[in-house]
């Protein structure tokens, strides 16, 4: 089938199967920030935004995003690298494989929530499993993040 | 020290939040033939007829394997020290399938496509044969998992027997338990049962395998143990040691999962066959049910004080499930004893039995605490029943009878306690949860109560006498560093603390440290990231090669000072004589030594230990529980860790963060269990739960930091040791809360309840 | 992970319709579960352009697109502020933000699946599936019916006062329940659903008239021992029968308090 569409505001135009997965679609063309982590939906590892909400891409057929926008990681170095400093300064990324989804995630919480409580930011992100921090210091990153984005 | 005790950034943080592509399927050849496996639906069997040719005429389809193709020496995928303690009882492919997912055919093709569908069409006969499916009843049972003559264990003292269905077996004892019992005024006698948890990681089993230039396999691979995979395979491939490359790219996380070769042969026989490179990704499915899960252990404790509750005795038995295979049956089984008795030092006996058998489940591996974790499930929770039974608040009966510094300690290789603060810990756990004014339950109005309970850990640093690791710096043009490790940071950060040793010792910026990842043709030899050895081992090494790499500098810059050696100086900047009133930057000493009839600066160095000093720590958990449910809610989690001097503040806050995360898991939502044919039931996120961001409550770590006089600046670990105290601590609360005792996890509200209705009759 | 031959955008209903006659072509919808099985479909039926991916409120109803996505209902402040909001915390615990922006509303209801939160919640509600062939049908119907080959297009809920709460019990915060409660009054009407069970949600029958305006504990406890008369529970891997009467004991009891004011939460 034909397809357009752009990834980070660049656009693609190809013929492809139907039943090709977005995940394997953009790591085909390159995008190897969007990880796999499970079968069945539950860890987020694969989130990326389409239309700017955020998504599974496992979970979601290339063809849907046939003429939309599609952003991942690569695609927002500047709000990336500064939430991702945030990260850094706790050490939270550890082995990283979550950090790419859930740092997409984020930054949809960022422009979907306004002031979150910390029940609210936990419930935003609850999608999105790790297995090396526990959490707290990911937390961490984000209440310091908002601050500074709060001044602005 | 100006890097050490720094909670700096992780060498490979930016790289990591911003997705650059540095794991393996990132990396792997865009040529790759994409390998699967066909796997045995049934839990014993053997494999009368498979027929394999409609498959292999799918288009696309490269080749295709059976037991027939593969070499027929068996070997084990135990990533460990080689003689190794784990039987040699495996090959690539087996006639003989000893449980649901066992390897049945290797398949390689093109694309996903072409392999799925020539899975599908192979042609499998089975003999389905009698299972053994109840460790408990593996023990001297008819159904024999490993009858194979060829068959083979090469360690005496793992005591195996496989006629006996005992991949292990043995015993410790210190004094005369049984008398020692009988003279105590009260006995606990109970027994704890830990399921198969799997480790999880985000990042599943991967490899890519390809031949060089020099016809050589070069596998690059998710793993912790980079020198172990390379014996491995060359066992497996029956080819030389050095016809084998393995690199180690970023990992997506380990925790023991890979300290063992899980997806490597498969790809590697198939470039063996085939010439081409080839990569398998395991599916999330396939990592929980032919990965390398935790022992299943069924405990059993006998536990004895004095009136005044001084622990007189221990006895400890552990029946270890080993599953189909091998691997760390016999190495993990005995820290289920050595690592959980001797915290309580001052018992006049101990004993500790063991047998660790095979069955027709899921093959074990390693996984963080390594039988600590199990092992102390099952003591500290028999201390609390003790506790219990005579109304000692759990907290004073440790406050009692805790080992103490300097102590020698008879149940754990006689070895002295050289450090140790969990005296200091828990008194500062015990005031961070207000512990006083909260044991052990108070009711907070519609059916809810808050309770807290109470946990201790140890475990160990590095396997001494064993463990060993080498580390090689060289001094560059421009005066930087290149540190080369073999030890495998699986996320861990254990690059940035090396480097930070490194500039401490060198006195310089850590930036002027470049950390070299591990390839095993030219980083030095490292046993691998396991067994909490790479602060305590591997920043050994780093420290012994830093001193001697000052000297050949201060050497080397006396010869271009044209000075005596004595009265040359190096701070770390500058070569210097005051006497002669001479000085050489680094910089150009650096580059000097890169002309001419100069001497290129390096050293390397190797380091072991004779012991393995523990780490010590405390939790103390605060739950709401609702009565009428039985659902429990973590409120909060404290933990005071001695692990000796802390390298790197945020990441060591981080390793204990983490490690109560998988600990709560293994504790309150991780369950294990197979339908009547063998088949693991939990192979999926939607039915293996682990925690997420809502299920681990508000955790608060702190640091009571001993000295160990044998660690690098005083360091021991921390990487396992983590996971040991939320199951029995969540227990503890639990049964503060209910009365509910809950020996076998996970504990849900179900067990609770009805726990609570069988109480009331 | 399933595979398809060939991919149509529906340009209208009627196309959509015909194509989805043939057993081999599907309708898709989130995709979520479909990708857990392995189906080799013909033909796979795309919707997204038909406009039914809104939420439309008029006086009576709200009218909800197949395409509506499971978070498209959850933050729709206006049809939140009905019923409690229940339907917004029936759907909060499910996986993540991310899973309910591709969950359909459409695929969710066509399941009908035992664990679903939303159907339960919805079953408590005054709601209807509107079929392409076969019109409007209460949801109550619905539920029962055999898989066939109609499109559902919408689903309607009509606009009332009632009071609703929706309680569940997991294992862990974002796991499928163990047991779901759903529970409405309407003036003098009381609702029960229960799903779950692990069966699928079921509307208790001739309930309400044991419970008065202002239930005493002796009717509650009567309503409840008839509950656990009537419905079936059973054993899955999440729970034993005998745990999920006590849990329907527990949370038939409480919703019923939040209902008449009490502090209930969940």
């Amino acid at each position: 089938m034909q397809i357009k569409l752009w990834i980070n505001n660049k656009v693609f135009e190809d013929d492809i199967q139907s039943d090709i997965l977005l995940i394997d679609y953009l790591r085909s063309k390159g995008f190897y920030s969007v990880k796999r982590g499970c079968e069945t939906a539950n860890c987020g590892l694969c989130t990326v935004h389409l239309e700017g909400k955020p998504v599974l891409s496992c979970s979601t057929l290339t063809v849907k995003a046939n003429g939309l926008h599609v952003t991942t990681l690569e695609g927002m170095k500047e709000e990336v690298e500064e939430f991702g400093g945030f990260m850094a300064d706790q050490g939270a990324e550890q082995c990283g494989f979550c950090s790419p989804g859930f740092i997409m995630n984020v930054l949809a919480m960022k422009k979907e929530l306004v002031n979150p409580t910390e029940l609210e930011i936990k419930q935003y992100l609850s999608g999105n499993l790790c297995r090396c921090t526990g959490y707290m210091s990911q937390l961490r990153a984000i209440k310091k993040y908002l601050e500074l984005k709060k001044e602005d | 020290m100006k890097s050490v005790s720094q909670g700096i950034r992780k060498k490979d943080a930016m790289a990591l939040v911003t997705g650059k592509p540095v794991y393996t399927d990132d990396i792997a050849p865009s040529n790759c033939l994409i390998v699967k496996v066909l796997r045995s639906p049934h839990a014993h069997a053997l494999i009368e007829e498979i027929n394999t040719t409609v498959a292999s005429k799918v288009p696309g389809i490269e080749c295709i394997l059976t037991y027939e193709d593969v070499p027929k020496s068996r070997f084990t995928m135990a990533g460990q020290s080689y003689p190794e303690p784990s039987p040699y009882d495996r090959l690539i492919l087996d006639k003989r399938l000893r449980c649901v997912g066992d390897p049945v055919a290797i398949v390689a093709g093109i694309d996903d496509r072409c392999v799925d569908k020539a899975l599908k069409l192979i042609k499998v006969k089975y003999e389905v044969l009698e299972a053994v499916l109840d460790f408990r009843e593996a023990k001297d049972n008819k159904i024999i998992v490993h009858p194979e003559e060829d068959f083979k264990a090469l360690c005496d003292f793992t005591g195996t027997d496989a006629k006996r269905n005992l991949c292990s077996t043995g015993n410790f004892t210190f004094g005369d338990v049984e008398e020692e019992l009988s003279k105590c005024a009260h006995v606990i006698e109970q027994t704890y049962h830990t399921k198969a948890n799997s480790q999880a990681m985000m990042e599943t089993f991967r490899t890519f395998t390809e031949l060089d230039i020099y016809g050589r396999l070069n596998i690059t691979s998710s793993t912790q143990v980079p020198f172990h995979v390379r014996r491995i395979l060359a066992n497996a491939l029956e080819i030389p040691k050095s016809k084998v490359r393995v690199i180690k790219p970023r990992i997506g996380g380990g925790f023991g999962a890979k300290q063992s070769v899980v997806s490597e042969v498969f790809p590697a026989i198939v470039t063996m066959k085939t010439g081409k490179p080839a990569k398998m990704v395991y599916t999330r499915k396939e990592s929980m049910t032919s990965g390398s899960p935790r022992h299943e252990m069924e405990i059993k404790v006998r536990l004895g004080a004095d009136e005044k509750g001084i622990i007189k005795a221990i006895y400890m038995y552990t029946l270890s499930n080993d599953g189909a295979y091998g691997e760390h049956g016999p190495t993990t089984v005995g820290l289920s004893g050595h690592k959980s008795m001797p915290l309580y030092n001052g018992a006049n006996a101990y004993k500790f039995e063991y047998d660790v058998v095979y069955s027709n489940t899921m093959g074990s591996g390693a996984y963080r605490g390594y039988g600590a974790t199990q092992g102390l499930f099952a003591l500290e929770s028999a201390v609390n029943e003790l506790a219990a039974k005579i109304n000692i608040d759990p907290v004073k009966i440790r406050e009692l009878n805790m080992v103490s510094q300097g102590e020698v300690m008879p149940a754990y290789y006689n070895e002295t306690a050289n450090s140790c603060t969990l005296d200091k810990c828990l008194a500062k756990a015990k005031e961070m949860i207000d512990w006083d004014n909260k044991y052990p339950c108070r009711d907070i109005g519609d059916g809810k109560v808050r309770s807290v309970g109470v946990s201790m850990a140890m475990q160990g640093s590095g396997i001494s006498n064993v463990d060993t690791a080498a580390v090689e710096i060289k001094l560059n043009d421009d005066g930087f560093y290149t540190l080369m490790i073999g030890a495998s940071d699986m996320g861990t950060g254990c690059d940035t603390i090396l480097a930070q040793m490194a500039a401490d010792c060198l006195d310089c910026d850590v930036d002027n440290i470049v950390v070299h990842g591990v390839d095993t043709d030219q980083s030095p030899y490292d046993t691998g990231s396991y067994a909490s050895s790479t602060t305590y081992i591997t920043g050994g090494a780093v420290v012994k090669t830093c001193a001697t790499l000052r000297n050949k500098i201060v050497e080397e810059g006396a010869k271009l000072l044209d000075c005596k050696v004595e009265n040359v100086e190096f701070d770390g900047q500058k070569v210097f004589s005051l006497k002669d009133n001479k000085e050489m930057s680094l910089r150009d000493l650096g580059n000097a030594t890169f002309v001419g009839g100069s001497k290129l600066l390096s050293a390397s160095e190797s380091h072991y230990s004779k012991v393995s000093p523990p780490p010590f720590m405390v939790g103390l958990v605060e739950t709401e529980i609702d009565k009428l449910t039985g659902k429990v809610d973590i409120i909060d989690y404290v933990a005071v860790v001695d692990c000796g001097t802390v390298i790197n503040p945020n990441l060591s806050r981080i390793q204990v963060e983490g490690g109560i995360g998988q600990g709560i898991g293994m504790a309150l939502y991780e369950d294990i269990s197979y339908d009547k044919n063998g088949r693991m039931r939990n192979d999926s996120f939607l039915q293996y739960k682990i925690p997420t961001r809502l299920d681990v409550g508000n955790i608060r770590v702190e640091f009571e930091s001993s000295f160990e006089p044998t660690g690098p600046f005083g360091a021991k670990s921390i990487g396992e040791i983590v996971i040991n105290t939320p199951a029995p601590a969540l227990a503890n609360a639990v049964y503060n809360g209910t009365k509910v005792n809950i020996r076998t996890l996970p504990i849900t509200a179900e067990k609770i309840v009805m726990g609570m209705i069988k109480n009331e009759k | 992970m399933f595979t398809i031959k060939n991919y149509v955008v529906a340009e209208n209903l009627e196309q959509a319709y015909e194509l989805n006659q043939k057993r081999s072509n599907v309708v898709l919808g989130g995709i979520g579960w479909l990708k857990m099985g392995s189906r080799n479909i013909q033909t796979a039926i795309d919707l997204s352009k038909l406009g039914l991916d809104k939420i439309e409120e008029d006086e009576e109803s709200f009218k909800i697109g197949c395409m509506c996505t499971l978070r498209d209902m959850e933050v729709n402040e206006s049809l939140n502020s009905y019923f409690n909001g229940a339907i917004a915390r029936a759907l909060v615990h499910i996986v993540g933000v991310q899973f309910r922006n591709c969950a359909t509303i459409g695929g969710s209801i066509y399941s009908r699946f035992g664990f679903s939160d939303i159907l339960t919640c919805l079953l408590a509600l005054d709601t209807y599936v509107e079929l392409f062939n076969g019109g409007i049908i209460p949801l109550a119907a619905y539920k029962d019916m055999y898989y066939d080959r109609d499109l559902l297009v919408r689903i309607i809920i009509k606009k009332d006062a009632r009071k609703v709460s929706y309680l569940t019990h997991r294992m862990s915060a974002t796991d499928i329940p163990v047991l779901a409660v759903a529970i409405s009054k309407l003036e003098g009407k009381w609702q029960f659903v229960l799903g779950a069970r692990p069966q699928r949600a079921i509307l208790v029958d001739q309930a309400d008239g044991i419970l008065g305006q202002n239930p005493t504990q002796e009717e509650i406890d009567a309503l409840v021992d008839y509950v656990i008369k009537e419905v079936k529970f059973g054993t899955n891997m999440r729970g034993s029968k005998e745990y999920r009467q006590i849990l329907a004991k527990v949370l038939i009891n409480r919703g019923i308090e939040e209902i008449m004011g009490g502090t209930h939460a969940n």
